[in-house]
């Protein structure tokens, strides 16, 4: 218990407690001077989650070097201490790595979540009409389960990202340390807001929250958007730390285009996360002071207009999923190179199709509202945008298909997920276009089929691919590697159940199937294919599962590897494993490309005092 | 070049195979209206774009991996080669033209999709949490039905009372979000006569999924009977028809039958009450206040409420025997 205690997360936990009963408690003071009835629940849980929020972050002792310098005092550099052990893990650390596991261990926890509701809710779906689920905890579930799913992606990104930039650059940790702490421990918050929304009423408006659904919809909808707004500040923040670190801290040599092409991936999706995501945070923040104090930002009665929060959504919810895909596309075109032991075909157009991507991605959001009645001429502007992305994203696929053309190619798990990313994210790419187009959109929008799209990408473009990355940076983190058979099980269960699942979803959605219902029209004849889809979804989940068990079992009998076992250029694998604490002891400077696989007496890094 | 061979064979068995399997599964319901036809052509061009990029991908992709592996007992790298800028190019503006080719294609159908017949019918259709009206200004009655004459376009014009909501079926391969205090339009020509079933496409709420409504496509001659029929049994006593009209034009959002307070003034014993307005007067309403409070709503403002709420529409949306019904109805909650 005493142990306990000390543990950042156990404290930041109590305060956060507190920190809500205060909120309760001040609103409902200041509603008793004002004479108004003392007790309303939805200022009161709005307050108080956010008074919990701010709490939690004092109590975990995020703030406490910027409080000390506040009060002008001096904060002593930090020492990581490594006797701690596992309990570095579950309070305030400076060091990016930890970081880096502290947001993956969050990020699996959400995905867990998320995919669990998914299961609950596709169960549900096995037969039409409502089955052991009523309407609101249907929609409840479906809306938490895209929502959290793209908060534990936004988090997965983090990790993924805070762990290995400042490898990959050649940095001691990221620019701002503090900062970086801060963006993580703000996500924990945040996510149990969100979570919270589930035992208050839940919501029935799916994670887009359009109003004035949103504004009629029960409590947990506060929740929801406090929560995302909060955890807009993560992604902000660390999406300014990361290109600071790029911009800053690179090592000797390394110029722009010797950089390991995920880094390139990096820059892309921070600068749509520093830029865009203030617009969702913006949009919900309306949302929620027009439930509160009734102002009339969106609804019609008052003057409002629907269709500019739709905008104000979209122009960062689409943006978002080329945050959610480049790293992942990053990741891709990183691992390639080392079991294919060749080089990186096109590396610059790689690198370049990933800004070309994130700054088209900025001028299409227009196509998620073909059919939501925005002035008519805004329609073809947005389809010829939409359509454009389509061309940095065919460089990437051509360069990939050219990277393996005479190779040396081996199929360990990571090459696995990574070659399973590039035929879902395939698929995902092509069901695009007939998005894109206004015509044929406006019978696809809002179906089955954009359900079946979506999941394409987003398994190709982040799921695949994290689990590519894991399976490769695993020995790095830890110094042990994840048994390769189950890691096989687990792609060949998940890669055909996912190809069966979005299939199938494309399939009925081109049949007229609407999404968001927990209730479908027999007549159609869909129920056997919702029995296949429920089927694949728990399939998918059993592969996780087996996932899980894998770093379990892992954890403490894994084969130790120290060495650089996949025989990799990047500098991280010049050093051992599990990563020093401090990085690298000695600095490098890069004296070649970095992916010269095959070419003789060719290297890419070379450590000081190395000749 | 021998790989190169096989692969360009690889990719159009497989293009061929696969549109074929497509085709033959038939992916698109039956279609059912004219702005449909544009729409399944792009779908028909979608389809060998779509199997054609696939193959071309994932049969050079399969190939590599198969061709390229590492056999048993080889050691070294693969053949060192970087890149070449003019395959690149090639590969960014070959798909470059194509998609604003698409581009234009999807253009040209959406245009197809939003010619305007002059003689249209005019079908209005109030959508609201969890249920759909049809009113046919036409005939002067609604239904809960949408029955549409074949081969006549049908402009739809459509508004909803509460949150957003979508007009789909998916034979007519068309969708419109309706959306709170507006009008939108949709227009359809029904071309096959049969039952189908208009859903609801944009969230709405917990029972989301239940919002549906019949659709029947008839021909003119059947249209019209139908239409007689349904005047015939329409109600004839005034009180009735004003609380039709009290829901299909929204009314009943702002103003309760019940007392409670909503937006606007309940309508609970209005009728002759003596209304106490926002400059300190009273006033007795009366039917003349009545007219005028619909058809001039800002005029005057009962205390305690804002102005500039209320549409100010009404004069040009109802007829004067219409608002008399209205005031019928108030009247009956006396």
């Amino acid at each position: 218990m005493k142990k306990t205690a000390t543990l950042g997360l156990f404290r930041g936990f109590l305060w956060e407690i507190i920190g809500t009963v205060f909120g309760v408690a001040f609103v409902t003071v200041v509603r008793m001077l004002m004479r108004l009835p003392a007790w309303k629940p939805e200022p009161a849980a709005v307050v108080g989650a956010l008074f919990g929020a701010l709490f939690f972050l004092y109590g975990v002792g995020v703030l406490d070097d910027w409080i000390k310098w506040a009060n002008g005092e001096e904060a002593p550099e930090h020492v990581e201490d490594a006797s701690l052990g596992w309990r570095r893990y579950f309070s305030v650390s400076l060091d990016h790595k930890v970081i880096g596991m502290q947001y993956l261990t969050l990020a699996l926890i959400l995905f867990a979540i998320g995919g669990m509701f998914a299961l609950i809710f596709r169960t549900d779906l096995a037969q039409p009409m409502a089955q052991f689920l009523t309407p609101i905890e249907y929609n409840t579930l479906m809306s938490l389960h895209g929502i959290v799913m793209i908060i534990g992606i936004l988090v997965g990104i983090s990790a993924i990202m805070n762990y290995t930039v400042p490898l990959l650059i050649g940095a001691n940790d990221m620019a701002f340390p503090r900062l970086n702490a801060f963006s993580f421990w703000i996500a924990v918050p945040a996510g149990v807001i969100l979570l919270s929304s589930l035992f208050m009423g839940g919501f029935d408006t799916g994670w887009t929250g359009y109003p004035p659904l949103s504004l009629r919809a029960p409590l947990g909808i506060q929740m929801f958007f406090l929560g995302v707004s909060l955890s807009s500040f993560s992604s902000i923040l660390s999406a300014l730390n990361i290109l600071v670190s790029v911009t800053r801290l690179r090592a000797k040599g390394m110029t722009p285009f010797r950089m390991p092409i995920f880094v390139w991936a990096a820059i892309a999706t921070s600068v749509i996360s520093m830029t865009a995501t203030q617009l969702i945070g913006l949009a919900f923040q309306m949302s929620m002071l027009e439930r509160l104090l009734g102002m009339g930002f969106f609804d019609p009665i008052k003057g409002g207009n629907p269709v500019l929060f739709e905008h104000l959504f979209w122009f960062y919810s689409h943006p978002a999923v080329y945050v959610f895909i480049l790293p992942g596309l990053g990741i891709i075109s990183e691992l390639l190179p080392v079991f294919v032991r060749k080089p990186l075909y096109g590396y610059k157009w790689v690198a370049m199709s990933s800004l070309a991507i994130a700054l088209t991605g900025f001028l299409v959001w227009g196509h998620h509202m073909f059919a939501a009645g925005m002035a008519e001429y805004l329609r073809e502007p947005f389809m010829y945008s939409t359509l454009l992305v389509s061309v940095p994203t065919g460089v990437k696929f051509f360069s990939w298909v050219a990277t393996m053309w005479k190779g040396k190619i081996t199929f360990p798990s990571p090459m696995l997920f990574v070659l399973g990313g590039i035929v879902v994210f395939l698929l995902g790419g092509l069901s695009g276009p007939p998005n894109a187009t206004v015509s044929t959109d406006l019978m696809l929008n809002n179906t089955y089929y954009i359900v079946g799209h979506f999941h394409d990408t987003l398994f190709g473009g982040y799921v695949f691919t994290l689990f590519a990355a894991l399976y490769f940076w695993w020995p790095k983190m830890t110094g042990r590697r994840l048994n390769e058979t189950l890691g096989k099980l687990h792609f060949w269960l998940m890669g055909p159940a996912m190809l069966v699942l979005t299939l199938v979803m494309m399939r009925v959605g081109l049949l007229g199937m609407r999404r968001r219902v927990y209730n479908y029209d027999t007549s159609l004849g869909l129920q056997p294919y919702h029995m296949v889809m429920t089927i694949a979804g728990f399939l998918i989940g059993l592969s996780v599962l087996i996932f899980f068990i894998n770093i379990f079992i892992t954890m403490k009998r894994g084969e130790i590897v120290t060495g650089n076992i996949w025989n990799s250029r990047s500098p991280e694998w010049q050093v051992p494993s599990p990563m020093p604490i401090h990085n690298y002891e000695k600095e490098f400077e890069v004296v070649g490309e970095p992916y010269d696989y095959g070419l003789p007496g060719s290297r890419y890094v070379k450590f000081q005092g190395e000749d | 070049m021998k790989h190169f061979i096989i692969i360009a064979l690889l990719v159009i068995a497989s293009t061929l195979a696969i549109h074929a399997g497509l085709n033959s599964i038939g992916l698109l319901p039956v279609l059912a209206s004219a702005q449909g036809v544009s729409i399944d052509q792009l779908f028909g061009i979608y389809m060998w774009a779509i199997a054609f990029v696939f193959s071309l991908i994932m049969v050079t992709m399969l190939y590599s991996l198969f061709v390229f592996r590492r056999k048993k007992g080889e050691t070294g790298e693969g053949t060192h080669f970087e890149g070449n800028n003019n395959l690149e190019v090639a590969w960014t503006a070959i798909p470059l033209i194509a998609v604003l080719y698409l581009a234009f294609l999807g253009a040209r159908s959406l245009s197809e999709t939003r010619r305007i017949d002059p003689s249209a019918m005019v079908v209005k259709v109030v959508a609201e949490q969890w249920s759909w009206q049809f009113q046919y200004p036409d005939y002067l009655f609604s239904s809960k039905d949408l029955y549409l004459p074949v081969g006549k376009q049908i402009d739809l014009q459509m508004t909803s009372l509460d949150v957003i909501h979508s007009f789909y079926v998916p034979e007519f391969r068309l969708k419109q979000d309706i959306l709170p205090g507006r009008s939108v339009d949709l227009r359809i020509t029904p071309t096959r006569l049969g039952h189908y079933t208009l859903t609801c496409a944009q969230l709405c709420g917990a029972h989301h999924a239940d919002m549906v409504a019949n659709v029947v496509v008839v021909s003119q001659a059947d249209f019209l009977a139908w239409t007689q029929k349904e005047i015939a049994s329409a109600p004839k006593d005034p009180v009735l028809i004003g609380q039709q009209l009290a829901s299909l034009y929204g009314c009943a959002v702002c103003h309760s039958v019940d007392g409670s307070k909503k937006v606007g003034p309940t309508w609970l014993h209005l009728y002759s009450s003596s209304v106490p307005l926002s400059d300190g007067t009273k006033v007795n309403a009366d039917a003349t206040y009545l007219t005028n409070s619909i058809k001039n709503p800002n005029l005057q403002i009962v205390a305690g409420f804002s102005p500039n709420v209320m549409p100010d529409t009404f004069a040009q949306a109802l007829t004067d025997t219409q608002i008399q019904n209205l005031i019928a109805y108030i009247e009956s909650l006396k």
